[in-house]
């Protein structure tokens, strides 16, 4: 087994804090890009430069330096499995780039695991900050004070007029990714959600799923992100999606109230539907699963299923994903072996929390 | 077809223009054309030959393969890294690779970030002289709004400041 306790629990303890807004925003996360000035970036780094980097920078956490933001653990990705790896991923922990493709790579991570620094990534140093439900502006704060501490130690290749240098020509600048999680299954439900996506991509912000570029909106989750990092202070562009991300808060609670005063038996129905497919289904697939439990959390945040909690629905969030499945059971499984999994596991944690089906009696 | 100006190389970039219904055909290699800058006839200032190369040795484009051919391709001397290169993987190699490509990167930058300068976050370390110059340029700034406004006891009040922030940052 493995010997890493992040690979054990699908919930880190940062996730199990409820934070402002969690009806709608599930999490709230800023990763920073730095580079240091006399080292080649990673993408043409030879093995022994890619030593040299993780060295210098990991020496940060292992002195102590970053204890006064808590204890830290540093993981070399070449000491992990493919498991374990994937399972960093499915917790947002690493991203899947470290995972495969980097050299030298390594992950530095906080105990409660709000705090990932990854080392040799498509950067030297990516510095990610996550916090539950909407406090992106916390997590900018937080991000910045490790990255002061980094700077103490490291030359960061900074340019006075092209800001922070990046490998990316599309990080260059701030180097910052702000992004907020949201859940919108009533702005999906009566379908106002497309009208509102083209908008936000007009103030210079992206919209991606749950798993980053290029993943799908599986869940009706969606990642508004800030799209440029040139030219505006890191304050204007956590502003900018904040004010945004608030906006679409509002959006989505009054479609939700209003199908709850227009259709509230046809959505009571669907909820509790879904709640009795995912208690009692023999098979489950990853979209049927993603989609009910959307259904289940809208349920939840309506009071329209009193017993179901939404730490119970993060964790599933990601103890549904592949690789957890096959971390929790220890067993290699092809995809019909993982839908039978899937659907025990998740029958388990449903009942588990509540031994009367969590619909009331 | 050869370059119309040195007569030597292939054409390899061609231009029509068309004003006023009257129409004007460039055909010229890619090193004339860096050499002659802005200076193609014709061509207003704010179009310059330098943005259109780079618009079109941005990512992916097929005709950007040319730069082997020409005796000095732009590169980077830190890490060898040619434009050409980069503006295949759309990926630098090293920090000075951003000065190396410094001319072609604005027309690239203001597309992906509508701005070409940064002013967010300086480190605190290295980068305290930039930081004492941007604290400078902002006391100027407040300085003549209270000339402005004739409130000269203020502007005198900056004035001073600026003075303190000069001599400090000729230490630096």
């Amino acid at each position: 087994m493995t010997k890493h306790r992040f690979s054990e629990d699908a919930l880190s303890d940062w996730m199990r804090g409820a934070g402002p807004d969690s009806d709608v925003v599930i999490s709230s996360r800023v990763r920073v890009a730095r580079n240091l000035r006399h080292q080649p970036f990673p993408l043409l780094a030879t093995g022994e430069q890619a030593t040299e980097v993780l060295d210098q920078l990991a020496e940060v956490s292992l002195s102590g330096q970053l204890n006064a933001y808590g204890s830290f653990d540093t993981i070399l990705l070449s000491d992990l499995s493919e498991l374990d790896k994937r399972v960093l991923v499915e917790k947002h922990l690493i991203s899947p780039n470290l995972a495969n493709e980097s050299r030298g790579g390594a992950v530095i991570l906080s105990e409660d695991e709000a705090v990932s620094i990854m080392i040799n990534e498509e950067d030297h140093l990516r510095i990610q900050c996550l916090y539950p439900g909407f406090q992106i502006g916390e997590a900018w704060t937080l991000a910045s004070g490790i990255d002061d501490i980094f700077e103490e130690a490291a030359d960061y290749a900074f340019d006075e007029k092209r800001g922070y240098l990046t490998t990316c020509p599309t990080n260059v600048g701030t180097g910052i990714r702000a992004s907020v999680m949201m859940h919108l299954p009533a702005l999906v439900l009566t379908q106002h959600i497309n009208r509102i996506l083209t908008a936000v991509t007009q103030v210079g912000l992206a919209v991606r799923g749950l798993y980053g570029e290029g993943s799908e909106a599986l869940g009706n989750l969606f990642q508004i992100s800030n799209q440029t990092t040139l030219g505006q202070s890191e304050d204007e562009i956590i502003e900018n999606l904040h004010g945004v991300a608030k906006q679409i808060i509002e959006h989505e609670r009054a479609a939700r109230k209003r199908l709850l005063e227009e259709s509230r038996m046809r959505i009571e129905d669907r909820v509790r539907r879904s709640y009795g497919i995912l208690s009692h289904a023999v098979i489950m697939d990853s979209k049927e699963a993603a989609q009910r439990l959307s259904d289940v959390r809208l349920g939840a945040d309506l009071g329209l299923l009193k017993d179901v909690t939404p730490q119970v629905l993060n964790e599933l969030l990601v103890m549904t994903q592949p690789g957890f499945l096959q971390q929790a059971f220890n067993e290699k499984m092809n995809a019909e072996q993982r839908d039978y999994r899937r659907a025990e596991l998740i029958r388990g944690q449903l009942s588990g929390k509540n031994d009367h089906g969590g619909v009331e009696q | 077809m050869f370059c119309q100006e040195c007569g030597k190389r292939p054409a390899t970039l061609h231009f029509t223009k068309i004003v006023n219904g009257e129409k004007t055909e460039f055909h010229i290699c890619e090193s004339c054309a860096r050499e002659k800058g802005e200076g193609i006839p014709g061509t207003p200032n704010s179009f310059s030959i330098h943005s259109l190369l780079s618009g079109l040795l941005d990512f992916n484009s097929p005709s950007s393969a040319a730069p082997e051919s020409t005796p000095h391709p732009v590169h980077c001397e830190e890490c060898g890294l040619t434009y050409a290169q980069f503006s295949k993987i759309g990926r630098f190699g090293c920090s000075s690779c951003y000065s190396a490509f410094s001319d072609r990167l604005d027309p690239l930058l203001k597309r992906v970030h509508s701005s070409t300068t940064h002013s967010g976050k300086i480190p605190k370390r290295s980068g305290g002289q930039i930081q004492c110059k941007r604290e400078i340029e902002q006391l100027r700034k407040d300085m003549h709004s209270y000339i402005e406004q004739e409130e000269f006891e203020n502007a005198a009040e900056l004035r001073d400041r600026i003075r303190e922030l000069e001599r400090k940052l000729a230490e630096l």
